[in-house]
């Protein structure tokens, strides 16, 4: 393993995060905020409880994975398209490193952000709406696995992309919309029988109500089947990952 | 001496049939300059990135130092710096932190002394807290060259890297080169400036279409291929050739007589000026003209 590789690519990707601090982490913050002043506090002051807790309290699962999931996508994709785009990836093709090593450089230096972007959001959170967190162990596994996956996803995308534009498309035209509809601010319950079966083809309502459930014990859906899902996920980008590698492709002429 | 780079059947082909590479043998000695030549298309970026990781080619074997180059990889690309043709770095980091990077990617410890004086001899220095977007672009080739030397490579490959660059940055840049190889790094370099090659380097290859069509010590190939010209013009014009020339085979130029001749044939040249004084022709000019490797290309590629 050539650790000071993986150490050089994560430190560089990291240090392009504080570089550009205010797109990193305000804007989701900030957007973050916007989201707990509207359906927290003023749409939220008209619902009553939905399953036993304050509504802001129930958005924040929701809210944690929407900014998480966009941002681990973005982060990755960028990250792997950037220097595909400027022609810098020269560099670290010719590199003694393998495939796995770059992975975990520029992998983990993404969902290191989202940790981070995530813990940001939970502390913001906090100060508006008081809530307690059920199972932190599981909530960690859960939110670090979230992490990982995605970030694994936005690699992929960022590898497949031939243009800025097709970077942007996939978390605003399909992760954002899945979010909003996977149960980020309201319980499928609420919703017609015929829409609750629909949500079920939803990914993003495994991870949400999972997520959830890890805060308050409560959830939509089984605890267990969220786990399964985000393991499939896990393993459908590995396996992306693994193919992209073997053919070398969009990497190597 | 067995060589450092050992290059064995290389080819490239496209998906569209096109054959990038068509069956290159190279073996490069250490510690010599290596000039590869050819019109632009030929095949010499494409060489380079299948030696050094970033193309796959599609069937022949590579060796450095002895290393093959997809199961030893990284021996072999340990011991390999790369300074491409496109100036593509980083734009928003700092000189010194790009460089620092380089070296960390190739698997090295931090060496602040090390890289500062990479960064002193390629008049880096007072540049090295800079972002990178704001230097010119001899600067930012420098930078480049820099990051490829962060991991002390043995093998330096510099694919065209005066193009685009000023004269006096041109020479201070092989001046670097010089002074590399020096330190027993062996270069391998791809040029569109001829002369330079022929000035800079101890062999010169030939690529056209993807061929390898000649390898040759720079001064060989100049012997070889080079021919020089005489060019006399007289002081009184000369209608017909008197007959004690008519051996020199000599071309007619207006008014100007041009005797070619080449490293064999150099002993005619005495006996053709003694019999140009016995016929009392006095001389206007004379110059000498020597076929440049520019000229040489020309014929070879053609």
């Amino acid at each position: 393993m050539n650790f000071q590789a993986i150490k050089s690519i994560y430190n560089f990707e990291m240090a392009r995060m504080w570089r550009t601090i205010t797109q990193s982490l305000a804007s989701p913050v900030i957007s973050t905020c916007l989201y707990f002043i509207v359906f927290g506090s003023t749409i939220g002051s008209k619902i009553s409880e939905v399953d036993g807790v304050s509504y802001a309290a129930y958005i924040v699962p929701g809210l944690i994975m929407l900014s998480v999931l966009t941002q681990s996508i973005s982060n990755a994709s960028f990250g792997i398209y950037f220097p595909r785009f400027s022609g810098t990836i020269y560099e670290v093709l010719s590199a003694p490193i393998s495939y796995i090593e770059i992975l975990f450089g520029y992998v983990g230096a993404a969902a290191s952000k989202s940790f981070i972007l995530g813990t940001v959001i939970f502390i913001t959170a906090r100060l508006f709406v008081d809530f307690n967190v059920e199972y932190p162990l599981l909530m960690i596994l859960f939110f670090i696995l979230t992490c990982i996956t995605f970030s694994l996803i936005g690699f992929v995308i960022g590898i497949f992309a031939e243009s800025f534009e097709q970077l942007q498309i996939f978390p605003s035209l399909v992760i954002t919309p899945l979010t909003f509809l996977g149960g980020s601010f309201y319980s499928i319950n609420m919703l017609p029988e015929f829409w609750q079966k629909v949500s079920l083809l939803n990914p993003v309502i495994y991870l949400v109500n999972g997520f959830r459930w890890s805060f308050y014990g409560k959830s939509d859906l089984s605890p267990s089947v969220s786990g399964i899902m985000i393991s499939v996920f896990l393993i459908i980008s590995l396996l992306a990952i693994r193919w992209i590698f073997k053919t070398g492709y969009r990497l190597k002429a | 001496m067995s060589p450092i780079l050992e290059i064995k059947n290389l080819n490239k082909i496209y998906k569209s049939g096109f054959k990038a590479l068509d069956d290159i043998n190279l073996e490069i000695q250490e510690g010599e300059i290596f000039a590869i030549l050819g019109p632009n298309g030929a095949g010499k970026t494409t060489l380079i990135s299948s030696i050094c990781g970033i193309g796959n080619p599609s069937s022949g074997t590579i060796s450095v130092s002895g290393f093959d180059y997809v199961e030893n990889y990284r021996e072999v690309r340990r011991m390999i710096g790369l300074v491409p043709q496109e100036l593509t770095t980083d734009m928003f980091e700092k000189v010194v932190d790009t460089v620092n990077f380089s070296r960390g990617l190739f698997g090295l410890q931090p060496n602040k002394l090390y890289i500062e004086k990479i960064l002193e001899d390629l008049s880096l220095s007072d540049k090295r807290n800079n972002q990178i977007k704001s230097l010119s672009g001899g600067m930012k080739r420098r930078v480049m060259i820099a990051k490829a030397l962060a991991h002390e490579p043995k093998i330096l490959f510099l694919d065209e890297p005066t193009a685009g660059v000023d004269v006096k940055l041109r020479e201070s840049m092989w001046d670097s080169v010089a002074q590399l190889r020096k330190n027993g790094v062996t270069i391998i370099l791809t040029t569109h400036y001829i002369e330079e090659a022929e000035k800079m380097a101890d062999r010169i290859g030939i690529i056209n279409k993807g061929k390898i069509i000649l390898v040759e010590e720079t001064k060989t190939l100049m012997k070889k291929l080079g021919k020089k010209e005489l060019i006399f013009s007289f002081v009184e014009k000369i209608n017909s050739m008197p007959e004690s020339l008519a051996a020199f085979n000599l071309r007619r130029d207006g008014d100007d007589f041009i005797y070619s001749y080449d490293e064999q044939s150099r002993n005619g040249l005495n006996s053709l000026i003694k019999a140009i004084n016995d016929l009392g022709i006095s001389f206007k000019d004379i110059e000498t003209k020597q076929t440049s490797l520019e000229d040489i290309f020309v014929q070879l590629v053609e």
